[in-house]
């Protein structure tokens, strides 16, 4: 099995998110993360979507997508084109015996504080899946007491963009004789 | 359509909601609807009382589904059904999903409860639109009145275009309601749904490659060349190359069950010469087929040496569950004429395939064991001989509808397939309840056409309630039912791998109910036959009513059983033609 990141974009039209959830459930298809956010068009909006699965599989993933009326188009985001990134926020058990220490790990991994209490730091780190995993194994001895992470999103390196897309296809309607 | 009412459509006429529901079914060419009213759609119902549109009152919503269906594949065109939100529409999901596995183009509209109570569980009401997403090619919740035009023209759109299939329409009661103004749309735009009809120019050049090169070539034919009218372009592609044809349950009558290169029907309950066409193949040309369990058998075994061609039009089924070596998305009529354009061409060239070796050897085990069936020793009806003797005396113009269970199998061996859309059966859902909707179905639209449903004696009494529709609305269809007084396919299973345990598979059909009084009851004609020597006679009788529903009550043998048979997800090679009988085929003639 392989990761796979798919920038999916589709129509914002209520009702999207089911058809696409509905989908990858029916057919057996893992997600592993998925974000869904507006874009430069309002009537767009994009969604990463990541899934394990093999190539195979991942040809009928997208076929099925593209057969959804309201997906406009799919493109398999390759990790070394593409810029990946997840947010983390977590609430780190923190007093003012190990305060220091536990601030110094943050600006290690280029984290920020987001909020202070007493006995807690809530710090809000941005990156991939592996920096976001390290950081987590670091502050688990101080403590966790929350965490809450966003999907991945992610967009191509360079200058190309995946939007612009060709006008839609006007089609006649049929008019009563 | 009068000029009157298509100068409207520019005009954006102030109407309700419901007037705008009914114009744009009129705009968008609907002459038939089945359907059941109820609160929600009832607004609807007011405006199509004074509408040329005709609304066939039936009696239970999946009879209005599956007639909707019916109507479709008799037609060629879009079926249409309506209902009320909750119960309504949840009685639609049978058939809605029967016409998504079997790429029936209809449209079915329902009633939803007022916008603002939307999500409140009120009463009658069920979130259609989120239960048949899967089983829909496309549904659309309209709270906005305004919306109605554009959406029921994307509906129709969307039903038959592309890979055709089931769209729902599902209207507020609110939207119905409210004041809106009409205005047919003159063009839609869909940016997500393109649908590849023309196929690939290089994709066809290396299709006729591997047609001129392979020796054993076969045509796998599917419902796919029906829905797009395919039959003649794929004769002449037969006939300019001489390929052996099979074709799968849903595309029977695409290709005339006389021609001499047909070998049947492939599959599970395919015949010898059909499943063996496939397995020692070194070429499958499949059109429109979508490599179903149902025909593959075990797929790691199945047509082992088989290079394949893959066309069809959802890009989806292409690769899904067989490699594919060339793929061609394309409506399969434009792809076929083009293969026959590429070959003619090649042929002016003096480049012919060389199949003599594998035609002769197909010949042959067609010759070696053809369809057949024991007759009963003790005298009783043989269930396969009735349809024999139908297919004889009704012909080839007739339609014929079938359930679902041995019945079903011995109707599309045994009756003999002229034509297209002649055959309609629920094939990828297996529906029982499907047969008598669904001719009734077929009837409206080809009212000129003699409609046999063939049906079992269990499928009959899910959804006999359509006769009384029948009868009330001079839809004079025919049924046959089987009466075998059991669950016979579950019971053919249990012979084969229950040891005979016949566990709750006993109808007792033959005592309860009583079909000829059922029939009467019903005010349609009810006959009775279980003799051999009375059928041809009873059929006649039964072609003679033309007025109102017949019934014929076939009281059969119960232990007959379907072969051919390639036990469920074993390989095709271990086909039997009848109860532990394999077929030996002579290999060195290959
Ligand atoms: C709605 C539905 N329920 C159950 C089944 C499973 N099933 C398949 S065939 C069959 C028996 C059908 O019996 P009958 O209509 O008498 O036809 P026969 O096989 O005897 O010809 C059953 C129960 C089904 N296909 N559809």
């Amino acid at each position: 099995m392989t990761v796979h990141t798919l920038s999916v974009l589709v129509e914002n039209r209520p009702g999207v998110l089911a058809r696409i959830a509905g989908l990858f459930s029916r057919r057996g298809f893992n997600i592993d993360s998925l974000a869904v956010g507006p874009t430069e068009d309002s009537s767009v909006s994009r969604m990463t979507i990541v899934v394990n699965v093999e190539e195979t599989p991942l040809e009928q993933v997208t076929k099925q997508l593209n057969k959804l009326v309201e997906v406009i188009k799919i493109v398999e985001l390759d990790d070394r084109d593409s810029i990946e990134k997840e947010l983390m926020m977590v609430k780190v058990k923190a007093d003012v015996n190990n305060r220091g220490q536990v601030v110094d790990a943050i600006a290690l991994f280029r984290g920020k504080v987001v909020d202070v209490a007493p006995d807690t730091i809530t710090v809000q780190l941005t990156g991939n899946a592996d920096k976001l995993r390290d950081f987590v194994a670091v502050m688990e001895p101080f403590g966790i007491r929350e965490l809450v992470q966003s999907g991945m999103v992610a967009i191509g390196r360079g200058s190309r963009s995946i939007t612009e897309r060709a006008k839609p296809l006007a089609v006649p309607v049929e008019q009563p004789a | 359509m009068t000029e009157q009412s298509a100068s409207d459509s520019s005009t954006g006429e102030s109407v309700t909601g419901a007037q705008s529901l009914i114009k744009s079914l009129e705009h968008a060419g609907v002459k038939d609807i089945f359907g059941i009213p109820g609160g929600a759609i009832l607004p609807a119902y007011d405006p199509l009382y004074d509408s040329k549109i005709r609304h066939i009152l039936v009696r239970h919503e999946q009879g209005a589904g599956h007639a909707a269906q019916g109507y479709a594949v008799a037609t060629g065109g879009v079926g249409v059904c309506m209902a009320t939100s909750g119960p309504g529409a949840t009685n639609l999901v049978t058939p809605l999903a029967d016409a998504h596995m079997d790429s029936v183009p209809m449209v079915a509209v329902t009633g939803q409860v007022g916008a603002a109570s939307i999500g409140t569980d009120a009463f009658q009401e069920a979130d259609i639109r989120g239960i048949t997403m899967p089983i829909t090619k496309h549904n659309f919740l309209v709270t906005n009145p305004a919306d109605i035009p554009r959406v029921v023209a994307e509906a129709f759109y969307l039903a038959r275009s592309g890979r055709p299939g089931p769209v729902l329409v599902d209207v507020a009661k609110s939207a119905l309601q409210a004041q809106t103004s009409f205005e047919w749309p003159t063009e839609i735009s869909l940016s997500g749904y393109r649908p590849v009809t023309r196929p690939h120019s290089k994709q066809i050049r290396e299709a006729t490659r591997l047609i001129l090169e392979s020796r054993r070539p076969v045509l796998y034919v599917g419902g796919g060349t029906i829905r797009s009218r395919a039959h003649k372009e794929l004769r002449q592609l037969a006939e300019l190359t001489g390929i052996p044809v099979v074709t799968t349950l849903m595309a029977r009558g695409a290709f005339p069950d006389s021609h001499p290169q047909h070998l049947g029907m492939p599959g599970m309950h395919g015949t010898v010469a059909a499943v063996a066409g496939l397995q020692k193949s070194d070429l499958i040309i499949s059109l429109g087929a979508r490599f179903d369990d149902r025909v593959t058998g075990a797929l790691d075994s199945f047509a082992p040496g088989a290079k394949v061609i893959h066309a069809d039009i959802d890009p989806a089924e292409i690769g899904k569950n067989r490699a594919v070596d060339v793929p061609i998305v394309g409506d399969c009529r434009e792809v076929i004429a083009d293969l026959v354009a590429a070959l003619t061409a090649e042929q002016e060239q003096g480049n012919t395939g060389d199949y003599e070796g594998w035609v002769k050897f197909v010949a042959g085990v067609k010759m070696r064991y053809p369809l057949g069936y024991d007759t009963p020793p003790d005298g009783t009806l043989a269930p396969q001989y009735v349809l024999e003797r139908l297919s004889h005396i009704s012909g080839p113009e007739s339609i014929y509808v079938a359930g679902v269970g041995q019945h079903q199998m011995w109707a599309t061996h045994f009756i003999q397939y002229e034509n297209p859309n002649t055959w309609i059966n629920s094939g990828g859902l297996g529906t029982m309840g499907f047969a008598v909707p669904a001719a009734m179905g077929a009837k409206v639209g080809r009212p000129e056409a003699t409609v046999w449903a063939v049906d079992g004696d269990g499928c009959f009494q899910m959804t006999n309630q359509e006769l009384a529709t029948c009868t009330i609305e001079g839809i004079p269809i025919k049924v046959a039912v089987i009466n075998n007084e059991s669950l016979g396919m579950v019971r053919q299973w249990q012979t084969l791998f229950y040891e005979g345990r016949y566990s709750n598979t006993d109808l007792q059909s033959k005592r309860i109910p009583d079909f000829v009084k059922l029939a009467d009851a019903y005010g349609a004609v009810g006959l009775s036959c279980e003799s051999p020597a009375d059928v041809d006679e009873t059929i006649k009788k039964a072609m003679e009513v033309d007025d109102v529903p017949v019934v014929v009550d076939f009281r059969v043998h119960r232990d007959a059983m379907v072969w051919p048979m390639v036990p469920a997800g074993t390989s095709n090679d271990d086909i039997n033609y009848a109860r532990g009988l394999a077929p030996e085929f002579e290999e060195d003639d290959l």
